[in-house]
């Protein structure tokens, strides 16, 4: 975590806990949700990381980014690039999660605006967006 | 619109404590501070002409236009997720006629926008929109009358419409038009006053009161938005502060040579203060390690959690400055408890708590030229600047404070804790310095919301009725201390003890603890006279607005129906409560685990009336936001301490709401646009936890009198 924000200006990655219990540094490796806090940067060397910063294209949001947009899933927004990211893996490995799976998938990130429900319905607004027009 | 709808208390949103640090004055410095008088007089910049101005319908230095026609509206108020930005931004665009989309609000930095005081208190929906929506209305009309000077034509059959001026013979400029013909359109509004300001009514209302999102969101969700935490400078260092092992331990040796032979690392000692600088946090973190190590300190004795609710009996106190002890009789609470026919006791305790926001404590510092300018996450932008005066002894006129957007308040960052040492670091080594407090820092050396031990009586007579009420609250202050019930007697006083702990404001302060109190005590009257506890309430109070969202939750819970239901293990409770003009009620239905004995609140029913809606979307979520922040409240959160240490220092011991304890949430907003608009941060908390009591009550048979509620 400390290299991406330090020496690599990426700082969308957050520090919240650094135990691993908060998930705001959520980062991707190889596509799976892993806390950057806990993450000794040789463990990586070889390997896909994806930080917030990586994820839209362009100007183009990601459909997960699109709809925390819509559904106004923050309100700091200080835990939402975790959020997302944690979404997003989700969604790559259960495109059409139900409402229970998604809350045991996303319950180790914490939001303390308690902004959980609009969240959940980003989630899944964003399955419905992924469906309709399929990543490629 | 009219004056305030109540006149609202301001209650300890400071802590009134002296400086933790007292760093020694260099002989520049003294000069300095002595010579002080004749510093002040030489100012006249920008920034303090605005802090003048910053009251009523004053434009000067309210608004700058660009040569895009973008209006950059100024305010003192700061984001920290509670959505002051879109608020205000809404406001700006409602007032001056503008789209959204054209307006940017430039907030809490001390050198360019007016002094609108710090952000609490639900202060910026009633006091700081209508000033907004003043000055705007003004610069509105003023804007069209430059206009009409270019034209050569008089004012009166000319409006602003969607950003455009528009005369009625069909002439038409842009304020990108406007600002390349007149120049600086700001400047030019300035000293200037409008008589023909007239604020639109919220039924006329075309931004406000629109179901809008975050104006900031797109930098959110990429990660683009820089936090206090993300601020970084040119050859910028990162700081770590040696915190005592416990508190009030006095530091007796150090050897700091370990620490300083580490590359890049320098150490600060100036009196009781120890830091040190590194070029990365990993090597500030070594550096913090090898101090650790060699520091020697003499422990103070102190209070343990486990004794804390004897300890605030004890040392029960006549207070100081606002923190005095206050309160109200009405009646003769003595002799009609001496009457009764039954008097019923009961006494409640509410922990020590944490506001946790998902970003800790930050502060970048920078010096240059003797003037400091300090990045930070601080709900009090202006205080943090006297702040940062006073402990370098310099005057407010050198201090730059710039709060960008933070993550999360909730009435935990009124003072510059971060903001000081990363000064203090800076100065030493003349380069600019981030401080950023770790999780556990933040647990053990920001501030609590009180714990409180509230002891309450009621007389009832032989009829039934309650005939007094007696409510003393210990230490956790005076926010909600009145009764709203009509009770003929009625006493009530807010105590000040010795905290063990520092304390100071949190979401709807004292209103948490009081309401959960008195209402967990209604149930309790409401059994003792055999009645239903909404029928109780209902009956001792006045028509108002409590009442009606009593009624609405209780029809949109159907509370009747679903308090018949005799489940085992299955309990429905309610609770109401007022406070800064707004009103909440809130039904819940819990069940409990009968072997495990975990509690799961399954529905939450809250009925809430703030006047005017100005942003249902922000509502919403505020709401929303309190209501589960209030489940954690009422069911895991406590700060449990030992031997001067939080042992509860980080989420792993300290439990807070996550996904899997969100209920179903049903809210019912009661929009009346023809009052005026209250906050709606704060009071949505105060019912939730007295609601579950309520309910844990009705589902085990036994009432609940402390905070976290447990089931035995």
């Amino acid at each position: 975590m400390d290299v991406l924000r330090e020496e690599l200006d990426l700082t969308g990655t957050k520090y919240g806990c650094g135990e691993g219990s908060c998930r705001a540094c959520t980062v991707l490796v190889d596509g799976r949700p892993v806390a950057s806090c806990q993450l000794a940067i040789a463990k990586v060397q070889g390997k896909e990381v994806t930080t917030i910063e990586g994820l839209a294209a362009g100007d183009k949001l990601h459909a997960v980014q699109e709809a925390f947009v819509a559904e106004n899933a923050m309100q700091c927004g200080y835990c939402t690039p975790g959020m997302v990211l944690t979404a997003v893996a989700l969604l790559r490995t259960n495109p059409k999660p139900t409402r229970a799976q998604i809350v045991e998938w996303m319950n180790g990130n914490l939001c303390r605006c308690n902004n959980y429900s609009n969240i959940l319905r980003a989630i899944e607004r964003a399955a419905e967006l992924t469906q309709e027009a399929p990543a490629k | 619109m009219s004056a305030e709808r109540n006149p609202i208390e301001l209650e300890r949103y400071e802590l009134e404590e002296k400086p933790r640090y007292r760093f020694s004055l260099s002989r520049r410095a003294f000069v300095q501070t002595v010579g002080a008088g004749l510093l002040i007089t030489s100012f006249g910049k920008f920034g303090r002409a605005q802090e003048r101005a910053g009251k009523g319908r004053a434009v000067a230095g309210r608004f700058l236009f660009d040569k895009d026609g973008i209006v950059m509206a100024l305010t003192g108020k700061v984001e920290l997720g509670q959505g002051a930005r879109t608020q205000l931004s809404q406001a700006v665009a409602e007032e001056l006629r503008v789209p959204l989309s054209q307006v940017r609000l430039i907030m809490g930095d001390t050198d360019s926008v007016p002094n609108d005081g710090g952000t609490y208190g639900s202060q910026t929906t009633p006091r700081t929109v209508p000033t907004v929506r003043q000055a705007a209305a003004s610069a509105r009309e003023l804007v069209v009358e430059l206009a009409c000077e270019q034209w050569g034509v008089k004012p009166d059959s000319t409006a602003m419409r969607d950003g455009v001026i528009e005369h009625s013979d069909g002439r038409k400029m842009t304020l990108a038009e406007l600002v390349a013909k007149v120049g600086d359109v700001g400047a030019a509004l300035a000293g200037k006053t409008s008589e023909r300001i007239e604020l639109t009514p919220a039924d006329a209302w075309r931004v406000l009161g629109k179901l809008e999102g975050k104006v900031a969101a797109i930098e959110l969700v990429t990660g683009k938005h820089r936090f206090p935490s993300d601020i970084k400078r040119p050859d910028m260092l990162y700081g770590k502060v040696l915190r005592p092992p416990s508190f009030d331990a006095e530091l007796v040796d150090l050897d700091s040579k370990a620490a300083e032979s580490l590359e890049g690392v320098t150490v600060v000692r100036d009196g009781s203060f120890v830091g040190c600088t590194a070029p990365t946090t990993f090597q500030a973190r070594k550096a913090l390690e090898a101090l650790v190590a060699t520091a020697r300190w003499n422990t103070k004795p102190h209070p343990s959690s486990s004794e804390l609710f004897r300890v605030l009996k004890e040392t029960a106190n006549s207070g100081s400055g606002r923190d005095r002890p206050r309160g109200s009789e009405q009646g003769d609470v003595g002799a009609a408890m001496a009457a009764a026919d039954k008097v019923v006791l009961a006494s409640y305790e509410v922990p020590y708590i944490q506001h946790a926001p998902m970003e800790p404590r930050a502060a970048v510092a920078e010096w240059v030229d003797g003037k400091l300018t300090v990045w930070t996450g601080t709900q009090t932008p202006f205080n943090v600047r006297g702040e940062l005066a006073e402990a370098f002894s310099i005057s407010e006129e050198n201090v730059r404070v710039i709060m960008p957007d933070a993550g999360g308040g909730f009435g935990g960052k009124h003072r510059g804790d971060a903001a000081v040492e990363a000064a203090r670091l800076a100065k030493a080594v003349k380069r600019p310095v981030a401080v950023h407090w770790t999780r556990e820092e933040e647990f053990t050396w920001a501030y609590f919301r009180p714990a409180g031990l509230l002891e309450v009586a009621a007389a009832i007579d032989n009829a039934g009725k309650v005939t007094a009420w007696d409510f003393t609250n210990y230490n956790s202050g005076g926010s909600a201390l009145d009764c709203p019930y009509t009770f003929p007697n009625k006493r009530v006083k807010s105590q000040p003890c010795d905290s063990p702990l520092r304390q100071g404001s949190y979401r709807a302060l004292a209103a948490t603890a009081n309401n959960f109190a008195r209402e967990a005590f209604i149930d309790r009257l409401a059994a003792e006279t055999s009645a239903d506890p909404l029928a109780f309430r209902l009956a001792y109070l006045e028509d108002g607005q409590l009442k009606e969202v009593l009624n609405a939750v209780a029809k949109q819970f159907k509370w009747t129906e679903r308090r018949q239901d005799k489940a085992t293990d299955t309990g429905y409770g309610i609770a109401c409560g007022t406070e800064k003009g707004s009103f909440i009620a809130t039904c819940v239905e819990i069940h409990v685990n009968a072997p495990t004995k975990e509690i799961q609140v399954r529905r939450v029913c809250a009925a809430f009336e703030c006047g005017a809606v100005q942003n249902p979307a922000n509502l919403k979520s505020q709401i929303e936001g309190c209501l589960i922040m209030g489940l954690g409240a009422a069911l895991f959160e406590t700060i449990q301490f030992q031997d001067g240490r939080i042992t509860t220092n980080n989420f792993k011991q300290y439990r807070v709401p996550r996904f899997k304890d969100v209920p179903e949430i049903d809210v019912v907003i009661l929009n009346r646009p023809d009052l005026p608009s209250a906050g709606a941060g704060e009071t949505p908390i105060i019912a939730i936890a007295p609601a579950i009591a309520n309910a844990l009550h009705h589902a085990t048979g036994t009432p609940l009198q402390a905070l976290p509620l447990t089931v035995s």
